[in-house]
């Protein structure tokens, strides 16, 4: 009898869960076409696992194992099935199972099946967030315990959104698998926007929360590294890349974004020392290597590399004097042409400010509040308080900071905003006057 | 082969009983089209919003159920072998090309036209 120690079972099985569970469950989902009998199976074989890998040792090929368990254990449910209903269909489902290979091996079948997995799981007939839900569960093998954690919802509602969203797939129709040629780019598209919801879930949380939602900021790129390895030699692998690159570049400074004292910082002051080195570097070779494939390809830029590629800008910059911002607004620009937004011509304008000076921003942003489709959106008032503070207009900066930060939707915005209002403050008043609305938020 | 309901959402219908048939050729090119590839199995064009009577338990109305700027003026069934086959069909449709319309797929559960002895 070997007994291994506790911690290398955990680990073996945490790494198998990563490396397999996509592969193990899209495998049977294909052959047995039961999402809930793949999960379930799925989870009993690394349940088996953590009761026999202590007692009998790691398994060489843990892979081969957990199919092997997996693919038993869903023969025997298909059998006990097949018993009751005398059905044929569940027979003819349990010779395919029985002829499926063991291993992961060379088989180009497997990877097919994890991208039918994906494809599946982030169709567009789901709504938005039961797609991030069901992409967590079945493709990267979270449980749904820990989703429900992520994202600050009990079990119980959690497990209904994935119960909901497995009947939707087997009762409207939606198909299990890779997209036809006709729909593969928005589909592809539909995929990425999943990730990057699933990405800034996790990394927008501050304070308490940070630390509960972390795992969507790791699952997020683990996936995307998975979608890059599984679309190579496809052209939708370079908006992949795209978006890998600009999580690494988010994450890089993930340390610098708040201080000691939880208070925001921005991109200008933040201790550039703090940002990581190594996801900066691997964000710079992802781009490159999307931008080379895009140019291979004449294919043009897509939003997520565009994207990536303004945040290089500021992420190789020694400092935030030195950020090329003509060029930060050129994309700017080329990403509004790509998904016109006034969010995007509001950072264009920011942009312009900080490359061709404060008035010709400030032209930009009046134009921005003529057309009033920002009305409401705190950043609009900050950023213009910012330009007019920089032309010494202290009087308006102060106003504009004011306006801000009663539409700003979170405490740490608030206050940094009153830290901008103290600034701009006429000598001899301080700020004292405090909304009615931020005073009752700030005793909760 | 799995049925799909397509349900034609539009300001109004164009159906109205004493239409000019040339107002109605864009649709029944389309119903036409359909039929005749095979596709489709059932199709029904509804009169204006001016006919439809609306039943609650203390009260019928004359208008569309749904108080809405877009009321239900058709629908039809098809056969598709899965939902993005049929979404693709329901794109076709001429209501998709309205500034305001579109239309709405439904997986049937089950259903048909009933026997009927005369």
């Amino acid at each position: 009898m070997v007994t291994e120690p506790a911690t290398e079972v955990q680990t073996a099985i945490a790494l198998a869960s990563a490396a397999e569970t996509a592969r193990i469950t899209a495998t049977l989902i294909r052959v047995t076409g039961d999402w809930s009998l793949a999960e379930d199976c799925v989870q009993d074989a690394f349940a088996r696992a953590l009761v026999d890998w202590p007692v009998r040792g790691i398994p060489k090929n843990s892979g081969a194992w957990l199919t092997t368990v997996a693919k038993n254990r869903a023969i025997d449910r298909m059998r006990s099935a097949a018993s009751e209903k005398r059905a044929v269909r569940e027979l003819a489902t349990l010779t395919k199972l029985e002829g499926l290979p063991e291993g992961p091996g060379a088989n180009p079948a497997v990877d097919d099946d994890r991208l039918r997995l994906i494809y599946t799981c982030c169709h567009p007939a789901l709504p938005l967030e039961a797609r991030v839900a069901l992409t967590l569960r079945t493709v990267a093998g979270l449980t749904t315990g820990e989703i429900a954690r992520a994202f600050l919802v009990s079990e119980a509602t959690m497990s209904k959104r994935l119960v909901r969203a497995r009947a939707k797939i087997r009762n409207a129709g939606i198909p299990y698998r890779v997209p036809p040629p006709e729909l593969i780019s928005e589909r592809t598209a539909g995929i990425l926007s999943v990730l990057y919801l699933m990405f800034n879930e996790g990394y927008s949380a501050t304070g308490d929360s940070a630390l509960i939602r972390e795992p969507l900021v790791q699952e997020a790129m683990r996936l995307a590294r998975l979608l890059i390895a599984l679309l190579d030699d496809s052209p939708q692998q370079t908006e992949a890349l795209g978006l890998l690159a600009l999580m690494l570049f988010h994450h890089a400074r993930r340390e610098t974004r708040t201080d000691a004292a939880g208070d925001l910082v921005t991109l200008e002051e933040q201790d550039r020392g703090s940002w990581d080195e190594a996801s900066i570097a691997e964000a710079n070779a992802l781009l490159a290597a999307a931008e080379q494939l895009g140019i291979s390809r004449r294919s043009r830029p897509g939003s997520y590399c565009v994207q990536a590629a303004i945040a290089a800008c500021h992420m190789v910059a020694p400092d935030a004097g030195s950020t090329d911002f003509a060029k930060v607004a050129a994309l700017y620009e080329l990403l509004g042409q790509i998904a016109p937004s006034p969010v995007i011509e509001l950072n264009r304008a920011v942009a312009v400010a900080m490359s061709q000076g404060p008035e010709a921003g400030l032209a930009l942003i009046d134009r921005l509040e003529r057309e009033r489709s920002l009305d409401g959106y705190y950043l609009l008032p900050a950023a213009k308080a910012d330009l007019l503070r920089r032309l010494g207009r202290k009087t308006e900066a102060h106003r504009g900071y004011r306006r801000a930060r009663e539409l700003a939707p979170s405490e740490v915005e608030r206050r940094y905003l009153s830290k901008r209002l103290a600034e701009t403050a006429p000598a001899s008043q301080t700020d004292q006057t405090t909304s009615p609305r931020t005073g009752a938020e700030e005793k909760k | 082969m799995p049925q799909f309901a397509i349900l034609i959402y539009a300001d109004e219908s164009l159906h109205a009983v004493d239409a000019a048939e040339a107002d109605l050729e864009e649709h029944d090119q389309h119903a036409n089209d359909l039929s005749v590839s095979g596709t489709m199995s059932l199709a029904f064009a509804l009169t204006p919003r001016a006919d439809a009577v609306s039943i609650r338990r203390d009260s019928t109305d004359a208008e569309p159920f749904v108080k809405a700027d877009q009321f239900v003026a058709g629908f039809y069934v098809i056969e598709a072998p899965d939902l993005d086959a049929a979404v693709a069909i329901a794109r076709l449709n001429p209501a998709t090309r309205t500034r305001t319309g579109g239309v709405e797929v439904r997986p049937v559960h089950s259903g048909g036209i009933t026997a009927n002895d005369d």
